[in-house]
């Protein structure tokens, strides 16, 4: 095969159509945070009680998946599949782009943005947090090295090189975001070590699907499909990650219905916690993992447009699977004292209230907008578009 | 290893200082002509260091004195903000204190002629206790 | 000082020289350990009373729930008032650094009625995980808030096992000298710092004691003489979520 040519995204009323369409959710994301900053954090569904909400959801799931999408690059670089060398620039700037969004939704949604400048120049590294400043920032530098390494003809030759870095790194950085819930030891939903394996099956499973469909998206506003051997390389993977999600979220579900000691918060999440049994089951379950499994499975489902289908389920099933984790492991109340049930006016013992606001709405569709926008604009600056070296026919 | 020296005639040194003299001229009638702001001192008529050094470092000052007295709990001292508010906190008509931070009092007047945001008040005290 | 090159013969002159050069380290020594002494001296000074938190000390409460009285909450409107937590009529987003859960024990239906506030553990989870180290504990065991550097991303109150900490939703105005606070940040009970560092017990303990119940008890736990340490000693006390290890300095009796 030869090595991929790749070229600049050609102006079209389609390209700058759909790049108003995303400007608009940034606008209405900064328009939100501006909202909820100048109000106070009172004006979103947010409380004592919930204190991570919809930003949030929307921030870890940009940010895992912003890992996930360095798959292609990976397995190009790291793996020496062929298939996926034409998607690799696309995938490495991806990569950037959703963390630079999920970034700015978390920052965005703190008590004190202004002072973003502190959290650049204070530092606990006891708290995995800062860790993760780090992991992201240190994440966006090795991409930047990488895909000047994939461009610059006389620097071709590391890019395996920095394909392996970068892929350790992603790795440990999915570890470290699944770490920021799993180190909370306080509260049942969140403390346990399966988070981390589960965050990067998570983020294979969510980036293999938005680069699916980003891919296609970006190849239909040029005027061509998705190659068809990519779509179903693509497909295949996908199929095999959206297990691998389901493998971990069994195990820890079951793990905790082994002994009587979570009982309380099973019964919350599987059956009684209200919406959120609901997104699980159906949500996160039946849309995100069952029939997307069942059509990435299946071979008369071998459409570009199935497979999409697919991909936009299992980000349906993301949502959910996030908000019941975050929001939902919050929800249910801590036992301060074990043994005894509590009541107080200070909503304890009882299941905590969250009703996301618009706002929060926004300002997480603001963060996807503008990791659309800057995958999109950049597109136009560099030739980050593959017009050869793609297979014939399916590889596999 | 040899500093390069740039040579210059007599007459260059003399047009340079010539021009620094217009320009000393100019600024200087230039800072006779600002409009300084009136800045209403409270109580406060001696500070607890000399005018000059507290216009250029009263923040040092307070920012040292925050840290000693959250991590270290040493409160009253001389540098303290709430001393900043108890001596130049004014009175209203109806002799009721008027916040420091509000426009045209203390810390706000000089603020605004300068244009620096303060970000003290949005926790701390604007009048005395 | 100087040192030439030995020579045999002045092997004499070199024991004087070694002592003077003894002296001098000696002097020069103790003149470095003893300047930061006396800025400790002038800092001690400042401060309105003796001393500054040293380890020495580690403050806490104990709470004896046989006196603590159901539907009473003295202490937690002392802290509102002695900290200017007003609320908004929003019980979700207001303040509230103490609170009283009422507790049942679910096998036998004993009932009871305690205070729970931040527990000033020994190893904080909610100073663990501050990204900016802007939660923190005092030398003398208190935990806080270090405003100035707190971003308000909250994880601390993700961390904390007790749900001590609020998150401030809104613009504030008329705050207390004494306990600065404002939008955007976290905050907790401070065990009354600026009461302590005057040598005064916190404002809930001594609302406590004026309603006629004295259920908490302030003091030094390093101290064994003292009137928490002694009365802990005599008798069981447990602290709440004994399973974390967090060692915390407020802790309960009599149940």
């Amino acid at each position: 095969m030869r090595a991929p040519t790749f070229q600049h995204m050609p102006s079209s009323t389609l390209f700058w159509g759909v790049v108003a369409i995303v400007t608009a959710f940034v606008v209405v994301g900064f328009a939100s945070a501006h909202h909820m900053e100048s109000a106070g954090h009172w004006v979103t569904g947010m409380n004592n009680r919930v204190v991570w909400g919809v930003p949030h959801v929307f921030a870890v799931f940009l940010i895992v998946s912003a890992s996930g999408a360095l798959n292609a690059a990976s397995l190009a670089s790291v793996f020496g599949r062929e298939t996926y060398k034409p998607l690799s620039r696309l995938s490495a700037l991806m990569a950037i782009t959703l963390l630079v969004g999920g970034l700015t939704v978390l920052v965005l949604d703190l008590g004190r943005p202004d002072r973003l400048i502190v959290a650049m120049t204070h530092y606990n590294f006891r708290s995995i947090f800062a860790w993760n400043i780090f992991l992201y920032t240190g994440f966006i530098v090795v991409v930047v090295v990488y895909l000047w390494m994939m461009f610059e003809p006389r620097m071709n030759r590391f890019v395996g090189r920095l394909g392996t870095t970068a892929f350790a790194w992603r790795l440990i950085l999915t570890t470290g975001t699944g770490s920021i819930f799993a180190f909370l030891a306080a509260r049942e939903a969140f403390d346990s070590a399966v988070l981390a394996p589960m965050f990067i099956a998570m983020s294979l499973s969510f980036g293999t699907a938005l680069t699916l469909i980003l891919s296609a998206l970006i190849f239909s506003i040029r005027g061509d499909g998705l190659p068809t051997a990519l779509m179903l390389n693509l497909r295949q993977l996908l199929g095999y990650f959206v297990i691998a999600v389901a493998f971990f979220v069994i195990v820890d579900h079951l793990t905790r219905l082994y002994g009587a000691e979570h009982h309380s918060l099973e019964r919350f999440i599987l059956l009684d916690g209200g919406i959120y049994p609901m997104l699980f089951w159906i949500g996160q379950i039946l849309l995100g993992t069952i029939l997307p499994a069942v059509i990435l499975m299946q071979r008369r489902y071998k459409t570009l447009a199935t497979t999409i289908a697919a991909a936009l389920l299992v980000l349906v099933g993301a949502f959910c699977q996030l908000y019941v984790l975050i929001i939902g492991g919050q929800a249910f109340p801590i036992d301060i004292v074990p043994g005894f049930s509590e009541t107080s006016g200070f909503f304890d013992g009882v299941i905590a209230e969250y009703h996301p606001s618009l706002a929060e709405f926004g300002l997480g569709m603001g963060g996807v907008g503008l990791a659309l926008l800057t995958y999109l604009i950049a597109t136009r600056v560099l030739a980050f578009l593959p017009t050869s070296g793609f297979d014939s026919g399916p590889s596999s | 290893m040899r500093v390069k020296v740039i040579n210059l005639d007599r007459t260059s040194i003399a047009s340079l200082i010539t021009l620094s003299l217009i320009f000393l001229l100019i600024t200087g009638a230039a800072v006779a002509d600002v409009v300084t702001p009136e800045v209403p001192m409270g109580r406060g008529a001696q500070c607890v260091e000399p005018i000059e050094i507290m216009r250029r470092d009263h923040f040092e000052f307070i920012k040292h004195q925050r840290d000693q007295t959250v991590y270290h709990g040493i409160r009253g001292s001389k540098h303290s903000l709430a001393g900043c508010i108890d001596c130049h906190a004014s009175k209203g008509t109806e002799g009721e204190f008027l916040p420091i931070n509000a426009e045209g009092q203390f810390c706000q007047t000089c603020h605004t002629y300068a244009a620096v945001k303060i970000d003290c008040f949005t926790c701390h005290a604007t009048v005395p206790d | 000082m100087s040192c030439k090159p030995m020579k045999k013969d002045e092997s004499v002159s070199l024991a004087q020289h070694r002592r003077t050069f003894f002296t001098q380290a000696a002097a020069g020594v103790s003149l470095m350990a003893l300047a930061p002494g006396v800025r400790l001296v002038e800092l001690a000074m400042a401060n309105s009373e003796d001393s500054l938190p040293s380890n020495d000390k580690r403050w806490g409460l104990l709470v004896d729930t046989a006196k603590c009285e159901s539907g009473c909450d003295e202490c937690v409107s002392a802290c509102n008032s002695e900290h200017g937590l007003s609320g908004h009529g929003r019980p979700e987003t207001d303040a509230q650094w103490i609170r009283k859960v009422d507790l049942k024990d679910e096998q036998t239906g004993h009932e009871l009625s305690i205070p729970i506030l931040c527990q000033h553990c020994e190893d904080p989870p909610c100073v663990d995980v501050c990204p900016t180290g802007a939660s923190f504990r005092r030398a003398d065991g208190i935990v806080l808030v270090d405003k100035h550097t707190c971003i308000g991303c909250r994880y601390c109150m993700m961390a904390c096992p007790f749900q001590a900490r609020s998150f401030i939703h809104e613009d504030l105005t008329g705050q207390k000298t004494h306990s600065p606070r404002g939008k955007g940040t976290v905050e907790s009970c401070t065990l009354c710092v600026h009461r302590i560092d005057e040598d005064q017990e916190p404002a809930c303990v001594e609302a406590c004691r004026e309603a006629g119940h004295d259920a908490l008890v302030f003091g030094d736990l390093e101290d064994a003489a003292g009137p928490l340490a002694s009365l802990s000693s005599k008798t069981a006390t447990r602290e709440l979520r004994p399973d974390l290890k967090l060692n915390t300095g407020v802790r309960y009796t009599s149940f």
